[in-house]
């Protein structure tokens, strides 16, 4: 075989392996004058969240000459992505992460551990809203990450739906949103609107009404407790809304991507239970004035042990990769995003709320919706559990419970029996 | 061998329900295009009432959808491109070549389209970012990553319906070629790959295709820099809303070019079928 | 009788580059390959190392990227590789076949979903794989003899095959949608079959949903393959059928499918397998988190792993599952041989 030949051969193993000029850049690591940034899809698209988040990113690269690259993740990936990151070592400097995940990536040890003398960098612990602190990590251990959007669930409802049924007050109590459902449900229109197939949401409600009926979902050494009787009489309670009471659309049972909110911006439903829905309805051309604000109903007669909580201490937290070459940078960065000015402008922008104490006051956060969740997240939220296994309590409750309303959106019976069946199957399926 | 009436409307019949079957989500994606946002989220219609381009117009805007192109047109193409160099080289080696560990070649090659893709998945990323640490060269979140893994993906397929079309070209025409005093390499290139024209152009359809579509490792193996399609246009659907009308309008611009080659190259693509699957 | 039906033998003796038109030249030399059988040296072995060259790419790339991967994947399923541990391995525990006690057994509730996940995929492939089969014969049989239209039919066919995944699955998941879909408008309010619009992507139906789609994409392909395998029967085996009084049925029967048989052999297989391993439809059609009835088997062991980050376990369903499919493979070509030989 002559040398022509084998060059041939040659070259084009070379060129397979080597096409590196195609290679698109992502410096990961970080030297100190750049830092990678995944932030979250908080507005209305990717491309939306990045034209609201780069003029701060240049403003942070005026003040401190570091350059920001921001990619906006959308959560269907971002969790997937930061799993990716935390394996490899590799990927962003600093990221935004929903503050039910915080437990579970501290449990990678890949986070940035925000200690005392951290946070102090930072601008100390007492700036933080302690409710949305303490949703950033295990009770007994620093915080893996700081709150950055702070958000809570209220009680949608439209005006003219209400007044066009007589109803004058929200409802307060579980009862009576299934009388006033009953009322407004008809000619099209539906009480309520619920995300029925998202795991996520059914699994953000599974928690609120477990608190009201005084079920824990991890007891207190941490081990999964999904089918105490505490929580199959809450979720029964939440799916009934659409198998007893009839105030919600069984077409919600295939609801996964925020069609329930655009339900509630068309007027198909007459109440939507969501966190801070003010920018998404608004850009859906709803009016602010077009719908009110409440907290989100209690039960009547709480049975022994519930707890008055009716919501979640939701939001959004931000978090540094121990990997990144350019800590300072990240951590200084993380400064900028929670001081004053940013954390005005941006929950702002999101309708969140702000996760610093010395901003609460201000203008910005004066409208009804803001003040409605302001409320709720100072005096009546409670954190999800904060273990290690949380995301996998997510996906398997929150698919069960998705389960639960497809049965009975076909009409099939939903018993204290399937419930149980559906969790302690969930249970058994954690390790 | 006169068609009976019977046979002509059956076969008329028959033809036309398949035609439907097709056609219905075709047609809906057209219509659904060029539907206002509003007319998507209400209840269903047949005839756009109030046609608009709109989607047309925002879809490029929502996402990143020209770079998303992009990247898959540089990835599907160079990936089939290379895919089929590789090929033809591994299936004249196993055509015309009788040597020790050819049957364990081909029973290996082949086996791959056997492993689910979720087993090799985290490894080969894992791998990917250790080998770019260690080299230097990016792998993890590039384009050349996703190139190398689409490329082997469409490996094993090509390389035997490429083989089976080797097989069919005559020996008798290398030997003709060899007394005629060419290498090896010579003959393939002179002899063997213009007769085999159909085999190697179905080969790179095939490779440009599986490249194009895939879902799962592009996921998890590109950032937003090197996304591809099929994953970006995920993001029409937001946390505000699913843009339904713009899903269908970029899923018809990304669509139309690919189908209209393959459908353009379609008789090659059967020509080098017929030699790889009769084998 | 005997003249029509050609013995098995002869089917792959055919000279398949006969039907390619661009190499058609060839056609009239006589089939070279059928007189070097399989195995007899085609060239001396001193030269030994050519072939080993020309397979490096080939063997470099399937090392990398498939079989490497595939063995420290199957090292992860020996592994307790959760989220305390995947970002060090070094420190992941190793509990031998722990992984595999766990979801292969049956009782427990792991092993219980894992099984459940195998035979809805199961069904599912038979079904998907069979039904592709039918359509895309009958539409290649259909489509045998020239008429006008042909060619356009022939192109439109095709499409669904030519489609990127995402785009034709996504356009099904909007068909699909209980209230805005097609799917129910014709059912419910124009034809008036059901009072209650049912539900596609959720309960019972998604399995039927997840199975219209998959065909819709999987029949071109079977019918691509056949219509290339028609190509090599030659008239004359009609033309003799047809003399000797034989319908369309008995030249179906007796010529076509015969002939047909080293194309099916291989379709149906490939089909198979792509099947079987199909992510791409479940996950776009449902989004990630599919109803259990549609719960296909890959899905399922990607639900195990990332989203709920046990790589161990989720290894060790990938490699039972591998196992599983080399021996389905395996004893097909097995028996497909074996029958080949006694033929």
């Amino acid at each position: 075989m002559s040398r022509r030949h084998l060059a041939i051969l040659t070259a084009t193993v070379l060129a397979a392996a080597s096409l590196t000029a195609c290679g698109s850049g992502d410096e990961a690591g970080g030297d100190s004058k750049t830092l990678t940034y995944w932030a979250s899809n908080q507005g209305a698209s990717l491309e939306a969240d990045k034209e609201i988040l780069q003029p701060e990113l240049d403003k942070f690269e005026q003040q401190t000459g570091i350059k920001v690259n921001v990619e906006v993740v959308p959560w269907s990936d971002l969790l997937n992505r930061l799993l990716a990151a935390a394996t490899t070592g590799q990927g962003p400097d600093v990221v935004n992460i929903g503050n039910t995940w915080s437990a579970s990536l501290q449990a990678t040890g890949a986070l940035v551990e925000f200690d005392d003398a951290t946070l102090a960098k930072v601008g100390g612990k007492d700036r933080f809203v302690p409710a949305a602190l303490a949703a950033a990590g295990a009770p007994d251990k620093p915080p893996a990450a700081v709150p950055l959007y702070s958000l809570a669930y209220a009680l949608y409802y439209n005006k003219q739906s209400f007044a066009d049924a007589g109803i004058t007050a929200a409802p307060t109590t579980w009862e009576e949103l299934a009388e006033v459902g009953k009322k407004l449900t008809g000619d099209g229109r539906w009480g309520l609107a619920v995300e029925g197939a998202n795991p996520s949401e059914n699994a953000h409600h599974a928690f609120t009404f477990g608190q009201q009926y005084g079920g824990d979902w991890f007891d207190a050494a941490g081990k999964p407790s999904f089918d105490t009787p505490q929580n199959v009489a809450a979720v029964k309670r939440y799916i009934d809304l659409m198998a007893v009471d009839k105030v919600v659309n069984p077409s919600n049972a295939e609801y996964a991507q925020n069609q329930s909110v655009s339900d509630f911006a068309n007027g198909k439903a007459a109440m939507l239970l969501w966190q801070a829905a003010g920018a998404n309805l608004k850009s859906q051309g709803m009016a602010p004035e077009a719908y009110g604000v409440a907290p989100v109903p209690f039960l009547a007669t709480p049975p022994a042990g519930g707890k008055q909580v009716n919501s979640m201490v939701a939001g959004i937290n931000i978090a540094v990769f121990k990997h990144t070459g350019n800590l300072d940078g990240a951590l200084e960065f993380v400064k900028f995003m929670t001081s004053d000015t940013e954390q005005v402008t941006l929950n702002k922008t999101y309708g969140s709320l702000p996760a610093v104490g010395t901003v609460a006051a201000d203008p910005a956060f004066a409208a009804e919706e803001q003040k409605v969740l302001a409320q709720a997240l100072a005096t009546s939220a409670a954190p999800l559990p904060q273990v290690p296994e949380e995301s996998t309590f997510e996906t398997l409750v929150g698919t069960a419970i998705k389960e639960l309303f497809a049965d009975a959106a076909s009409g099939r019976p939903v018993t204290e029996d399937s419930v149980r069946e559906k969790l302690t199957r969930a249970q058994q399926q954690m390790r | 061998m006169r068609e009976t009436a019977a046979e002509r409307w059956s076969r008329r019949i028959v033809l036309t329900l398949l035609a439907g079957f097709v056609l219905v989500p075709l047609y809906v994606m057209v219509s659904s295009a060029i539907k206002p946002l509003q007319d998507v989220q209400g209840a269903f219609t047949w005839w756009p009432r109030r046609p608009t381009l709109q989607a047309f117009v925002d879809m490029w805007s929502t996402v990143p959808l020209g770079r998303y192109l992009l990247n898959s047109l540089l990835v599907a193409s160079v990936a089939a491109i290379f895919s089929v160099s590789v090929a033809i080289f591994a299936a004249y080696a196993v055509s015309r070549y009788r040597f020790r560990g050819r049957q364990i070649f081909s029973v290996t090659v082949l086996s791959t389209q056997m492993f689910p893709g979720i087993l090799f998945l985290l490894p080969l990323f894992l791998i990917y970012v250790n080998l770019g640490n260690a080299t230097g060269i990016e792998l993890y979140a590039s384009r050349t990553g996703l190139i190398i893994t689409y490329l082997t993906f469409s490996l094993p397929f090509s390389i035997w319906m490429l083989v089976g079309y080797f097989d069919s070209i005559p020996r008798g025409l290398d030997e003709a070629a060899q007394v005629d005093g060419a290498g090896p390499l010579r003959t393939l290139f002179q002899v063997v790959l213009p007769a085999a024209v159909p085999g190697v152009v179905a080969v790179t359809v095939y490779a440009f295709m599986t490249a194009w579509g895939e879902v799962l490792f592009a996921s998890v193996l590109t950032n937003e820099g090197s996304r591809t399609l099929a994953v970006g246009l995920q993001g029409y659907s937001t946390q505000f809303n699913v843009y339904w009308n713009q899903v269908m309008a970029a899923s018809l611009v990304v669509s139309v070019p690919v189908v209209a080659g393959f459908l353009a190259l379609q008789r090659y693509f059967v020509a080098g079928l017929t030699a790889g699957a009769v084998k | 009788m005997a003249t029509t039906t050609p013995p098995a033998g002869t089917a792959s003796g055919q000279s398949p580059a006969a039907a390619g038109k661009p190499a058609g030249q060839l056609a009239r030399q006589p089939p070279a390959a059928a007189d070097k059988p399989a195995g007899r040296p085609a060239r001396r072995p001193r030269r030994s190392l050519l072939p080993y060259l020309l397979l490096a790419p080939a063997i470099v790339l399937e090392l990398a990227i498939h079989v490497i991967p595939m063995l420290v994947g199957a090292w992860m399923s020996l592994l307790e590789l959760t989220q305390f541990h995947i970002r060090d391995w070094s420190s992941a525990p190793f509990v031998g076949l722990d992984n595999y006690r766990v979801v292969l057994d049956v009782n427990s509730a792991a092993g219980a979903e894992l099984l459940r996940s195998f035979r809805v995929t199961v069904v599912y492939t038979v079904l998907s794989v069979g039904l592709s089969w039918v359509l895309g014969t009958t539409a290649a049989v259909l489509l045998q003899r020239p008429f006008r239209g042909r060619a356009v039919l022939r192109a439109l066919f095709l499409t669904p095959y030519a489609l990127p995944v995402y785009t034709a699955v996504i356009t099904w998941t909007f068909l699909f949608q209980r209230d805005t879909g097609l799917v129910n408008h014709v059912l419910v309010d124009q034809l008036d079959l059901v009072d209650d619009r049912p539900f596609w992507l959720i309960g019972d139906n998604s399995f039927v949903a997840l199975l219209i789609v998959s065909i819709w994409r999987t029949w071109p392909f079977a019918f691509l393959c056949v219509m290339a395998g028609l190509q090599n029967i030659p008239d004359e085996l009609y033309e003799a059928a047809a003399m000797d009084g034989a319908g369309f049925w008995r030249r179906l029967r007796s010529v076509t499918l015969p002939m047909l048989r080293p194309v099916n052999l291989v379709l149906v297989l490939v089909l198979f397998l792509w099947t079987f391993n199909d992510f791409n439809t479940p996950y776009v059609l449902f989004g990630g988190s599919a109803p259990a009835e549609a719960d296909l088997i890959s899905l399922h062991i990607y639900r195990s792993s990332f989203q709920t980050w046990d790589f161990g376990s989720g290894s060790a369903m990938s490699v039972a599952l591998l196992l599983f499919l080399l021996l389905v493979t395996a004893g097909y070509l097995l028996l497909t041989n074996r029958r080949r030989n006694d033929a």
